[in-house]
Formats: structure tokens, C-alpha cells, sequence
């Protein structure tokens, strides 16, 4: 392992026992939070238990699906929109804007719409990641080198061709950092819809769990969406770090 | 068609290219009118100063842009803004793809145009013996250098082979070291390949080591001013700069260009005479 991959893991576990002995001396109190290793304790045994299964396979089930439409979608989108180049300019501001609203305030709406189901989380989840694959897709297209269209021509391919063999491969490394986003997004989209009204999932059950002072279930679960949101995430830095080496493009 | 009509490989007559003005801005006249006709098997260079129009009359002859006016022939067929059977391309940016091995990059339109595998080996394993990247295979453009990448670009065309090969300042992004061995690379191209070269540079010293008639043109719109023929032997290399008669050529073309290269940086009335 580099040094700098030692220093990330040293950091975390002055971070973890700094934490584990707060709570053990008493400088915080267990009322408020328990010990990390309590945590781990409790995740363990809640997953031994095979209690929160559903509600884990539901969650995760929700943000996958999210995560999938908001980045065939959003792709799709901005390669519509990259192509119209009035449509985009007009369109343009609402992008600018988008993630400076507070668009949890439709979710009320939607649930009066369809119901108290999966469909109103899942398109919070859709809504909140959506965008950013539309903005990485048009910028991935807007730095596609002017010379491979040139290149395309000489090879005489047409515009299908050249959007996929030329122009999306080029793009692909801006592509991945929506990919990146519309993940991490999907995920707070869809557990903050739960925690917020929701007949069930991880973010009904750490609500609930915090409305009876349960905090071993509550800092579980926590625990739980913690190291899967992150594990996720170091998984595609890693594939986009190797790509990016291979093209020679410095990324930190 | 005459014995002459058969030498002639490629044709511009007449050619002019004006772009139209962006709102509230008058066109510009970018090329014209220009006639030349490219022997077959020659090597052709075209110098000129910065915005004279070089690259247009490349991008016209290839296909790649329709002339305002006048026609362009390939093998006698017309061009007409599509990219002809037999013509390759390499420009000055580097046009290599990153997500590619150098391998992939070469096999890269023989792949498109449905050639048979064992053909598609044969012939990127010889285009990159050819160029020296036989090591290079499995690398990535950017384990390469940049005349290392541009050499990946003429792999590619080079598998194709092309009949006529255009070749928009390929070594402009390169040192000067570098551009006189690369210079020495496109000749054993060219005297393997047979094929015609039309080559675009603002280098005057690269024109008369490399071609065997040289268009010096003039500030834009660009016209011939003068075609410089440099008599030199097709078995030749980076070697005969050192020759009495290349000092004469890079001279003559200096003589025809210097006042061009005034007028396109603006100083046409400052520095006169």
C-alpha cells in the first residue's frame, strides 16, 4: 500500500479510538453515543439476527434502481441536450440553480401522488442525482477534442458512430464522475426520503430507533449505510483512478 | 483521360473558402483562388505565415470542407465535403484515442471497415515495426511521448493505405530534434508507401528537406505566390540539410514569405523594404 493509502487508514483509526475513548472515559455521554465498537457489536449481531434484512435489501434494492435510471436517464438526457444547443442554453440556468433548492420540499407532493410507497422515494432518490449525470454528461461532450470529429469523418463514420466508438469514450472519464455522483446522490436522496415519511426501509427503522432512544439499533444502522455508501464509493475512485492513470490524466 | 491526366493525382482548381460572418461581422476570406495539381507519388509541401489558410486548403482537398467555389478532384472524381476512399489524414493535434492500446489505435479503421482478422494483424504489426512501436503495443497514448503519439496517428492511416496522405503540421507540437527525425520517418513512408504526401508546415527548413516542390503562399486569402522546386533525390533523409543547395531553398522561400509573414502579424507598413 502507498503512504498516502497508510495515512488515510491512520487517520481513521485515530479518528475511531479517539471517539471509542471519549465514550469510554465519559467525555461524551452514552446517552448520546455509544462506543464505535458497540456499534460494530450491535451491527453484527442485528445482521446475525437477520432482523433488519428486509428493510436492508428494500433500501438498498431503492437506491440501486435510483441510482441506474438517474445515470441511463441523465446520459441519455444530456446527450439530447448537447445536440440542441438552444434547448441547452435556455436550460442551462435551471442546472446552475438546481442543487441550491431544497427539493425535498416536492416530497409531499409526490406522496400524494402515488401513495406512501417505493415510487415517491425512488424518484426523490431519481430527482436528487439526476441532474448531476446530466451536467457531467455535457461536460464530458463539451471537452471531447474538436479533432476526433475530424477523425471520425476521415474515417467516414456516421453520427451514431461517432457518439459511440469516438465521442463517449472520450467523454467517459467526465461520464464516471456523474456516475460517482448520481450514486453518493441516489443514496442520500432515498434514505433521507425514508427518514422523513417512509411505511418502511434503514431510514424508517434509524428514525424510529431514535424516537425510542434505541441507539444501539439506531448507530448499527448508521454504521451500516456508513461503510456501504463508503465501501461504494472507494470501489468506483479506484476504477476511476485506474482509468484515469491510463489515460494519463492526474486525479487525486 | 491522357498520359498527363494520369499523372495528375489530386487537383484544386479554382478554390476559394469563405467563411461567413458570425453576427455583425463581415465573412472572411480564408483561402483563394488556388489551383494546384499534386503528381502522382510526389511530395508536396505548403508553407505559408500564420491564418493563411494552409490548413482550409488541406481541409478542402481532403473533403473534410466544401470550397466556396471552384472543383477538387481525387484520382479524377470529384471531392465534394466527404473524405474520399484512399485519402489519410494526420493533424497536429494529437489525435490518438486514450482509452485505446497503441495496437487498438492502429487496427482502429480496419476494424470499421470489416477487414478480416488475420489481415487486420498482419498489417498493424508491419505499420508499427514500421514506425518503431513494436515495443509499444500494449501501452497506453499516454505512456507515450508526443512524437511517440503522433507516430501512433500515422500507424493509424498508414494500415489504411492510403493513396494520397495529408498531413496538417504534424511535428508542429514537437522539438525541433524530434520533427528532423520524424522528417526522416515520413520519408521512408513515403518511399514505401508510394502513396502522394501533401504536407502543411509553418517550418521552412522541414519543407525543403522533406518535399519535392514546395508552395510558398501568401497572407490571407491564400494564394501561391511561388512553387519552389528542390530537385532533390527520392532515396534522401534529414542529412541533406547540410547540402549547399537546401540553404538556397529555405532562402528563396524566406524571400517569398517574409513580407506575407509581416502583413499577417500587422506590421506590413512598419517594417516595408
Amino acid at each position: 500500500m502507498s503512504r498516502v493509502g497508510w495515512i488515510r487508514i491512520a487517520v481513521l483509526v485515530i479518528a475511531i479510538g479517539l471517539l471509542e475513548l471519549c465514550c469510554r472515559v465519559g467525555l461524551i455521554d452514552h446517552r448520546v453515543v455509544i462506543p464505535p465498537s458497540q456499534m460494530a457489536d450491535a451491527l453484527i449481531r442485528l445482521l446475525i439476527s437477520g432482523e433488519a434484512n428486509d428493510q436492508i435489501v428494500r433500501t438498498f434494492g431503492i437506491v440501486v434502481i435510483a441510482a441506474l435510471i438517474s445515470i441511463v436517464a441523465g446520459f441519455a438526457l444530456g446527450l439530447v441536450i448537447h445536440a440542441l444547443p438552444r434547448v441547452r442554453q435556455s436550460l442551462d440556468p435551471f442546472f446552475a440553480t438546481y442543487y441550491a433548492v431544497p427539493i425535498f420540499i416536492f416530497y409531499p407532493v409526490l406522496i400524494v401522488i402515488f401513495g406512501l410507497s417505493v415510487i415517491p422515494i425512488m424518484l426523490m432518490g431519481v430527482a436528487t442525482a439526476i441532474v448531476a449525470m446530466i451536467i457531467a454528461t455535457l461536460n464530458g461532450l463539451d471537452r471531447v477534442p474538436q479533432v476526433l470529429t475530424k477523425v471520425a469523418r476521415v474515417h467516414r463514420m456516421g453520427t451514431i458512430a461517432t457518439a459511440l466508438l469516438l465521442k463517449l469514450p472520450a467523454a467517459a472519464p467526465h461520464l464516471f464522475t456523474g456516475v460517482k455522483l448520481a450514486v453518493s446522490y441516489a443514496f442520500i436522496g432515498v434514505i433521507a426520503s425514508e427518514f422523513i415519511l417512509a411505511p418502511a426501509g434503514l431510514g424508517r427503522v434509524i428514525s424510529d430507533a431514535y424516537s425510542d432512544f434505541n441507539n444501539r439499533q439506531m448507530y448499527a444502522l448508521m454504521l451500516l449505510l456508513i461503510i456501504v455508501a463508503t465501501a461504494v464509493n472507494m470501489a468506483l475512485h479506484v476504477v476511476d483512478q485506474r482509468w484515469a492513470e491510463r489515460r494519463g490524466i492526474a486525479k487525486l | 483521360m491522357t498520359a498527363r491526366d494520369e499523372d495528375i493525382h489530386a487537383s484544386l482548381s479554382g478554390v476559394t473558402r469563405v467563411y461567413p460572418g458570425a453576427a455583425g461581422t463581415p465573412p472572411v476570406h480564408a483561402l483563394g483562388p488556388i489551383d494546384l495539381e499534386l503528381k502522382r507519388g510526389e511530395f508536396f509541401a505548403v508553407v505559408g505565415p500564420s491564418g493563411c489558410g494552409k490548413s482550409t486548403l488541406l481541409e478542402v482537398l481532403a473533403g473534410l470542407q466544401q470550397p466556396t467555389a471552384g472543383t477538387v478532384t481525387f484520382e479524377g472524381r470529384p471531392v465534394s465535403g466527404k473524405v474520399s476512399d484512399g485519402i489519410g489524414v494526420v493533424f497536429q493535434e494529437d489525435a490518438s484515442f486514450p482509452w485505446l492500446t497503441v495496437w487498438d489505435n492502429a487496427a482502429f479503421g480496419l476494424r470499421r471497415n470489416g477487414v478480416a482478422a488475420a489481415e487486420i494483424r498482419r498489417r498493424v504489426d508491419d505499420a508499427l515495426a514500421f514506425m518503431g512501436l513494436t515495443d509499444f503495443a500494449r501501452a497506453y497514448p499516454a505512456q507515450l511521448s508526443g512524437g511517440m503519439r503522433q507516430r501512433v496517428c500515422i500507424s493509424r492511416t498508414l494500415v489504411l493505405q492510403p493513396r494520397l496522405i495529408l498531413l496538417d503540421e504534424p511535428f508542429g507540437a514537437l522539438d525541433a530534434q524530434t520533427r528532423l527525425l520524424m522528417g526522416d520517418e515520413v520519408l521512408r513512408l513515403w518511399r514505401r508507401t508510394g502513396a502522394t504526401i501533401l504536407l502543411i508546415t509553418h517550418a521552412l527548413d522541414e519543407a525543403a528537406m522533406l518535399a519535392d516542390r514546395i508552395g510558398a503562399m501568401s497572407a490571407r486569402p491564400g494564394r501561391f505566390l511561388d512553387i519552389v522546386v528542390t530537385g532533390w533525390p527520392r532515396e534522401r533523409d534529414s542529412k541533406i540539410v547540410s547540402e549547399a543547395g537546401f540553404a538556397e531553398i529555405t532562402g528563396r522561400l524566406w524571400d517569398n514569405l517574409r513580407g506575407e509573414s509581416m502583413k499577417s502579424l500587422g506590421h506590413s507598413g512598419v517594417m516595408a523594404g
